[in-house]
């Protein structure tokens, strides 16, 4: 089975380019150049540079003892917590701004939901003195307040989406058009391994750094380069594809994909898109997501605004489609029980996505002497006024 | 980097059964074609708003099937499908509603729409509905020229439908002549590097556009849209062109006025 994109940008029957003409030149532009402008030395050196001394890479690779006699295995918490603005979303913005920079763009766009991916966005702008615009649901601003004010300060300008339902998939509808609106000087970079192909592919490769550096890693720590199991939540799916791509050739490792149960998977308020999403297009990709019978796209729910989405990238529909990867569906008190159990045991506040991984044990019995690698993509401080109000603290 | 694509050229086979967008780009006068969104104002004008385009002299009408994340689409648009899908609107609703337009409706009539409610109707079922209500032809902004050429061009023509390509001003010359070669009807040229809305007046970026389509001297007709908004606007795109479409203005007319004074609205565009 063969887990890379095609030539045309499909993994499967997933993926592709559903996009109007009018964003043909610029998604063209990058599809025809990303690799080449990827594998230039210059760029590898500059890229590998700011993820050491600027983003704080490598990452470690920790070894969770108490995690681990709990729940009667071996498990190492990769660390994308410990980056640069605190999740594992700025090794994208850092190569996407790298390929802007080498295309000549002088102005970028992003879409964000929580605000982790604008906040990234912002900090490359603002250290490639980059002119930069965020578009973020109106009913998100208001939830999300430091986040937005941390994107402010850094000098990016933050655009309401009013449309719709006024959230990230509205954002990223504003984002599109914008770039529609401003062909020439414009790149949007997207926060996810989702959009029409190449960005699926071109996120993943500038994540997979997370896989790359767990196998070695792991061959320092336990003399073997390939886990028992690599374990990370999905929304769209970018710290997921970064945690599993080196791996996904390798089939003694077993891939598990987390997603957001919200309320419970068939309560109606849920973003469990493999259990109830269908395929369709969405963003300008093939893939599975959530909608009405009619094909209208449906609104998601989850107590984590990273995991609030209601498509999933092509490559994990794929995984999903082919039994490659495993997936579960974590409901909001499981994960953050998981959140409250990984704090107290661990001294490691996590992201409420994180979290989602985190409670993985609850699905799923490993083998004592079975080595589990959970992406811990984000940190904490961003969700404390949701621990704060779901635990009453 | 230029692609290569696997194509051949085509002609429209059966003459005697023409479709009706080809009858009417034989016409020597520019056409008027208008958008709107189907379940908009209300749930039900779907009919009465084609019917009353028709008897004021409209010479093609698209019929938009409102979509959840209409992509392509400015503000007026979007709003228009919302508020259409919140009427109810949906793909089996507006067949029903056209079942019998082709009793009082003689013009050509084109569906625009996003391929996911589509897809989800099923591809095939979709264009059999279309051919047997009498729908001409389609307009899809996210099916690209490509995909739709490799995997759909077939299922389209088996029921009839000329399948309506947007071309842009930063569309290259040869894909626009790779375009030309998929169609089989017209070409729709967006004004602009824009989601659809109103502009007042196009620039000498447009014409500059304009002039350099029409040196490509394309196999099928052009018909303009984005920005067209009235009379001064409707002249300036057909002067190189062969007829240009009117939609969010229109939109705009029908939420101000309702569906009783559509003869104002065409009368005030020629």
């Amino acid at each position: 089975m063969n887990y890379q994109i095609s030539e045309k940008g499909y993994y499967g029957d997933f993926g592709g380019a559903y996009i109007p003409e009018m964003l043909y030149p610029n998604v063209e532009e990058l599809r025809t150049t990303y690799l080449e402008i990827m594998n230039e030395p210059s760029f590898k050196e500059e890229f590998n540079q700011l993820l050491k001394d600027y983003v704080g890479r490598p990452s470690p690779l920790y070894f969770a003892k108490r995690l681990s006699e709990k729940h009667n295995t071996k498990v190492y918490l990769k660390r994308e917590d410990l980056n640069h603005t605190g999740a594992h979303k700025v090794n994208n913005t850092i190569g996407q701004i790298l390929v802007a920079k080498r295309l000549g763009k002088n102005r970028i766009i992003a879409e964000t939901g929580a605000g982790q991916h604008g906040v990234a966005t912002a900090t490359v702008c603002a250290l490639m003195g980059i002119q930069c615009i965020v578009y973020m649901g109106e009913i998100d601003i208001e939830r999300q307040a430091p986040n937005v004010a941390r994107m402010k300060m850094l000098g990016a300008e933050v655009r309401p989406a009013k449309s719709g339902s006024k959230t990230l998939k509205d954002a990223t509808n504003e984002a599109i058009r914008d770039w529609i609106n401003n062909p020439i000087d414009t790149h949007y970079i997207i926060g996810s391994a989702i959009g029409p192909h190449p960005y699926p592919d071109m996120v993943t490769r500038f994540q997979s750094i997370i896989s790359e550096e767990i196998k070695w890693q792991l061959a320092e720590k336990e003399g073997r380069e390939n886990p028992d199991y690599v374990v990370a939540c999905i929304g769209g799916g970018s710290n997921a594809a970064g945690t599993y791509y080196h791996f996904l050739e390798e089939e003694s490792v077993g891939i598990i994909a987390v997603e957001a149960a919200g309320k419970g998977v068939h309560s109606g308020e849920s973003a469990a898109t493999s259990q109830l999403g269908k395929e369709g297009i969405i963003h300008g990709c093939k893939t599975l997501l959530m909608q009405t019978p009619d094909g209208q796209i449906t609104e998601p729910y989850s107590i984590s605004a990273g995991l609030d989405y209601p498509g999933v990238g092509p490559l994990h529909s794929h995984l999903y489609k082919t039994g490659r990867g495993e997936f579960y569906s974590v409901t909001d008190d499981d994960a953050m029980a998981a959140g409250l159990e990984l704090s107290q045991l661990e001294g490691i506040i996590p992201a409420i996505e994180s979290s989602h991984a985190l409670a993985i044990f609850n699905d799923k019995k490993f083998k004592p002497d079975d080595i589990v690698v959970i992406s811990l993509s984000g940190r904490g401080d961003k969700d404390l006024d949701t621990y704060i109000n779901y635990f009453k603290l | 980097m230029s692609i290569t694509y696997n194509y051949s050229q085509r002609e429209l086979v059966n003459t005697k059964n023409m479709n009706r967008i080809n009858k009417a780009l034989e016409q020597d006068k520019k056409l008027l074609s208008i958008y709107f969104t189907a379940g908009y104002p209300s749930l039900n004008d779907t009919a009465k708003v084609i019917q009353d385009l028709e008897k004021n002299g409209v010479d093609m009408i698209e019929i938009g099937l409102p979509f959840s994340d209409p992509l392509a689409d400015g503000p007026t648009i979007q709003e228009s499908s919302t508020i259409a899908l919140k009427n109810g609107m949906t793909t089996t609703i507006l067949f029903d509603q056209l079942k019998d337009i082709r009793k009082s409706v003689n013009i050509p009539l084109i569906i625009m729409g996003y391929f996911n409610p589509m897809m989800q109707y099923g591809i095939e079922a979709f264009c059999a509905k279309c051919q047997e209500i009498g729908i001409d032809g389609l307009i899809i902004p996210d099916l690209p020229v490509a995909e739709y050429h490799e995997q759909y061009q077939k299922t389209f023509e088996k029921y009839g439908l000329i399948n309506v390509f947007l071309i842009t001003p930063q569309t290259s010359d040869d894909r626009i002549r790779f375009i030309d070669s998929v169609s089989n009807g017209f070409i729709y040229m967006v004004s602009s590097a824009s989601t659809t809305g109103a502009k007042n007046t196009f620039g000498d970026v447009q014409q500059q556009y304009f002039e350099r389509i029409k040196a490509l001297d394309l196999k099928n007709p052009q018909i303009v849209g984005f920005g067209i908004s009235n009379a001064e606007t409707f002249t300036q795109a057909t002067t190189t062109t062969k007829g240009a479409i009117i939609g969010s203005a229109f939109i705009k007319h029908l939420t101000n006025e309702g569906v009783d004074t559509i003869d104002k609205f065409v009368g005030s565009i020629r």
